[in-house]
This record gives C-alpha cells, structure tokens and sequence, in this order.
C-alpha cells in the first residue's frame, strides 16, 4: 500500500521533472524559441525579482475570485435546495440555468464592463456567472438521487422536512456537491482573470495584458505560473476541507480498496 | 391488552393486487410474526402500519385510536440497515432521540446506555462501513427500539445475515426482550425463526396476500437450542410446511 502510493506521486512528478528540463535545455540552445518560450529558470528568476508587483495583482485578483466564489457557493445552495424541493421552480429555472452557460464570457464581460464599469463589480459578477452553475447542478443532483428509503425511514420517525434535509439529504450530496466546487474553484481565477483582461485597473488578467504588449514574454509566463499556482492552492484547500468533512468517505473508499 | 389491531387492509399497486382483506392483531409484549413468501405483500402492509403508506381500504388502530396513515407513532426496521454512512454509530442511533426534540448531548448519552447489552460496546465512534453485517443490524434495531419501544415493527431484520449469525441474533434478540418491555411485529420467510421467537404466526398466502391461518405457538420461554428440536417444534412446523 505505502509502496503504491508513494511510486504514483513520483512518476508524475518525475515526467514534471523531465519535460521542464528538456524545455530548459532547447530553449537554452535556440534564440528563436527562447523568445517565444523563455526557460524556466528564466521565467522563476522573473517571477522573484518582480514578486511585489505580481502580489499586488494577485490580492486583487484573489479577492475578486473568492468573492464570487463565496456568493457562487450560497447563490447554488440556494437555488439548489429550491429547485430539488419544488418541482415547479425546478422545471423553471433548469432551462434559464442552462441558457445562461450557453452565452460566451468573451462576449459577456465587455456587456459587464459597459453596465457596470472599471471596478471589482463586473469581475465578481463573471465570477459567478460561471461558478455557481456547476456548484448548483452537481448539489441538485446529489440531493436527487438521495436512498429514497433512508427518507421514508426518517419520515416514518416523524422527522420535519428541513430535518429531513440537515440529516440525510445535504449530508448524501456533500461528495457531489464538493465534485462541484473543485470545478468551480479553478473557473473563479479563469473568471477574474477574464473579467480583468476586457478592462480594469489593476489584478493579474490586467497585468498580463500589459507585459504582453510590451512584449515582456517572461513576465507573461511569470504571471501563468502563478495562476496555475493559485488555481491548484484552491483545489487542495477544497480537498482538505472535504477530506474534514467527510472522514467517513476516506473510511468507505480505504474498505473498498482493500476488497 | 389489543396494543395494535389492522382490520380488513387493502392494497392494490396499479393493478396489481397486493393485501386482501389482511387483518391482524398485537397485544402487549406479545411477538407476532408474519410468514409468507417474496412479494407477497408483507413489508407494503408494513408501510401502512407505520404510515408510510395509505390503504385502499381499511383501518390500522393503535391502543384503540385510528392511526390509518399517520407516521411517527411505532418504529419501523425495514429490511435494511439504513444506517447513515455519514455519521457515527452513536450519532446513528440517537436520531430518533433528536427526532423527539432531545437534546444532542443528551440524545447521546441514552443512547450509549444500550451500547453494550446490544453487543456494541466500544463502537460508539466507529461508522457503520467499519461494522460488520451482524452489527449493523444490531444498531438498527437499537434505533429502532429507541424510536418507540412499546410498539416495534421488524421487517426481516436477520434476512441478509448467513446462517450462523442468524442463529446467533435470533438467541440474543430473545435474551434482549427478556430485560425490555415491547410488543413486536415480525417479518419473515424462515420458518424456524418464526417458530422460535414467536408467540403467534401469521403465515400468509401468495399474492393478493391474504391470512392463510394463525398459528399459537405455546413453547416455553426461555428459549434455547433444545427448544428448537422438542417434539412441539416440530409438529408446528410440519404444520405450517404442509399448508405453504
Ligand atoms: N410502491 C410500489 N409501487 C408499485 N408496486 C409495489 C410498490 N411496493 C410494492 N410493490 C409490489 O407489491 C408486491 C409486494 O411487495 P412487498 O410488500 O415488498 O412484498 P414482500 O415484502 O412480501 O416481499 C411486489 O410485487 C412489489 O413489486
Ligand atoms: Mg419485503
């Protein structure tokens, strides 16, 4: 077991390894591709000597991101025990829910940006737009295809239907529900970024427009690599925060692991 | 005392008809069980006792008042566990105390009291997916008798057990009930069980279900292994063999 799990974190961590040393090297060899493609030792050294700069854009953008987030998180709570509850709003909302995603942020966010101006409020508005969606359907599907008998065996005690909802319904959709917010965490850092390249003062999508048109391609990459790293810090605090949550999931799939 | 009386239940799903004319009776601290085969109708009739369900017609009284489609009044084990994967054995089985609007501490520490005289000692924390089969349905029959002890419906609750583990439950079931006050209503397809823990047997037909006979079983209690090879035994279950 030890065994297993320690070989599938160094395989992949091994290939990491390998492909940014061959990028290095060829992009060390070629002038051509090294103004395209910097190395990455160059793109780290950019990254360190311009921190202050690139934490002042990522406050910002961290901000923008997690509060729309946070809204995103209670806005599809919301809705979601709404529409699992009432079968009128269901039928109501699914469509308009789904119309909503058919529209293309590219095309949205300079719309927010004439509405609602320069500010924090058209970013946190594409934040949501994007987020709560996947966070709504994956909890409304959770709390659908609840044990209908653990249900009736709840109501046959008597219990009240928001009991119902606080002991088995919310309870049996937390996996599906937490399948939803990993999605939506990455799209809130795409959302913001999106958000600020259509036009903003300041945030990481504004600087990267910047340094792009003044052709700085390592502060381009600088910026990337700390999307990619602010992107995967919220994943594994929503993993952490999961496996909190749900240590009886961890117990469940070590069982099954060992059948 | 008539602790619960069904008279003249009906039930049809569609049209498939499911209880004809089933009535029934449970005095106090008596165990009555219902025999009949698969699909028969047993656990639907057990949906309506408890409420769950509506029939087409008839009546399900409990001391005396009609309780026809009204839950919350008898506790129900159904076939299975139904135990919350997501909480511990001990927050599990306090549900029906949380139910009742007992506080959670509280709810708790009642509930611990049984852990041991129902073999569950030490697993308070555990969940339910690091118990095994026997257990499990050890601390659904806890919640269940911490719903409502006075009146208890069990739907083939040693069903998904192996045959070992069944004999073993069906002695310690009866060891329990010495020591607790409570009137049971018992569902199954083995006839050895429904004779052991019985006071009356209900056996029942193919479906529409209907009540084929009843039987009283006058063995002695307590009941042990040699109860289960003494002449009486078998004469009722020969009995009950030739009618199914
Ligand atoms: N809610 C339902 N809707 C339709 N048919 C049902 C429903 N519940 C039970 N039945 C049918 O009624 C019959 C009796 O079922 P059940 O009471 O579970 O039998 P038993 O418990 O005796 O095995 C079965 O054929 C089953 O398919
Ligand atoms: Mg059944």
């Amino acid at each position: 077991m030890k065994r297993l799990e320690s070989t599938s974190k160094v395989i992949p961590s091994s290939i990491m390894i390998m492909i940014l040393l061959l990028w290095e090297v060829a992009s060390r060899r070629s002038i051509d591709l090294a103004r395209m493609l910097p190395p990455p030792s160059e793109i780290l050294i950019t990254l360190i000597s311009n921190i202050q700069v690139l934490w002042q854009h990522t406050r910002i953008t961290l901000f923008e991101a997690l509060t729309g987030f946070v809204i995103s998180i209670i806005l599809a709570v919301l809705l979601a025990i709404l529409m699992d509850g009432i079968i009128i709003i269901r039928n109501a909302l699914y469509s308009i829910l789904i119309t909503s995603q058919t529209v293309p942020i590219l095309v949205i966010a300079p719309l927010f940006l004439m509405w609602f101006g320069f500010g924090y409020l058209p970013k946190i508005l594409i934040v949501i737009l994007v987020c709560f969606f996947p966070i709504t359907i994956s909890l409304l599907e959770g709390l659908q295809s609840v044990d209908k008998e653990m249900l009736n065996l709840l109501k046959s005690m008597g219990a009240t239907r928001f009991q119902c909802y606080k002991l088995v319904k919310l309870p049996a959709a937390m996996p599906n529900f937490f399948a939803g917010l990993k999605i939506s965490g990455t799209y809130s850092i795409m959302g913001a970024i999106i958000g600020e390249w259509v036009g903003g003062k300041d945030g990481l999508g504004v600087y990267m427009m910047r340094v792009r048109h003044s052709f700085a391609i390592d502060k381009v990459f600088a910026t990337i690599v700390i999307i990619s790293l602010l992107s995967i810090a919220l994943i594994k605090i929503i993993e952490i925060a999961e496996g909190k949550m749900m240590p009886w999931l961890q117990l469940q799939k070590q069982k099954n692991m060992e059948e | 005392m008539k602790k619960l009386e069904v008279v003249g239940i009906e039930k049809s799903f569609g049209s498939l008809h499911t209880l004809k004319e089933v009535s029934i009776e449970l005095k106090d601290n008596e165990f009555v069980s219902i025999l009949g085969p698969s699909g028969s109708g047993k656990s639907s009739l057990f949906n309506i006792i408890s409420g769950l369900s509506i029939p087409d017609a008839g009546s399900v009284f409990i001391e005396e008042q009609d309780f026809t489609g009204k839950t919350g009044r008898v506790s129900y084990m159904q076939q299975k566990d139904l135990l919350l994967p997501w909480k511990t054995i001990l927050d599990n089985v306090s549900i029906p105390l949380l139910l009742k609007g007992i506080g959670k501490k509280e709810a708790r520490k009642r509930a611990a009291g049984y852990f041991s005289s129902f073999g569950l000692g030490g697993f308070e924390e555990s969940y339910p997916s690091q118990l095994s089969g026997g257990m499990r349905q050890r601390a659904a029959l806890l919640r269940t008798y911490l719903f409502s002890n006075d009146i208890m419906l069990l739907d083939e609750p040693f069903g998904g057990l192996d045959a070992i583990t069944r004999r073993k439950m069906q002695q310690w079931l009866l060891q329990v009930l010495e020591s607790l006050q409570a009137s049971i209503l018992f569902i199954t397809h083995d006839i050895d069980e429904a004779i052991f823990l019985s006071d009356k047997i209900y056996v029942f037909s193919e479906r529409p279900a209907t009540v084929k006979r009843i039987f009283e079983v006058e063995l002695p209690r307590p009941r042990n292994n040699s109860t289960l090879t003494c002449e009486a035994f078998t004469r009722i279950k020969e009995e009950i063999l030739s009618l199914l």
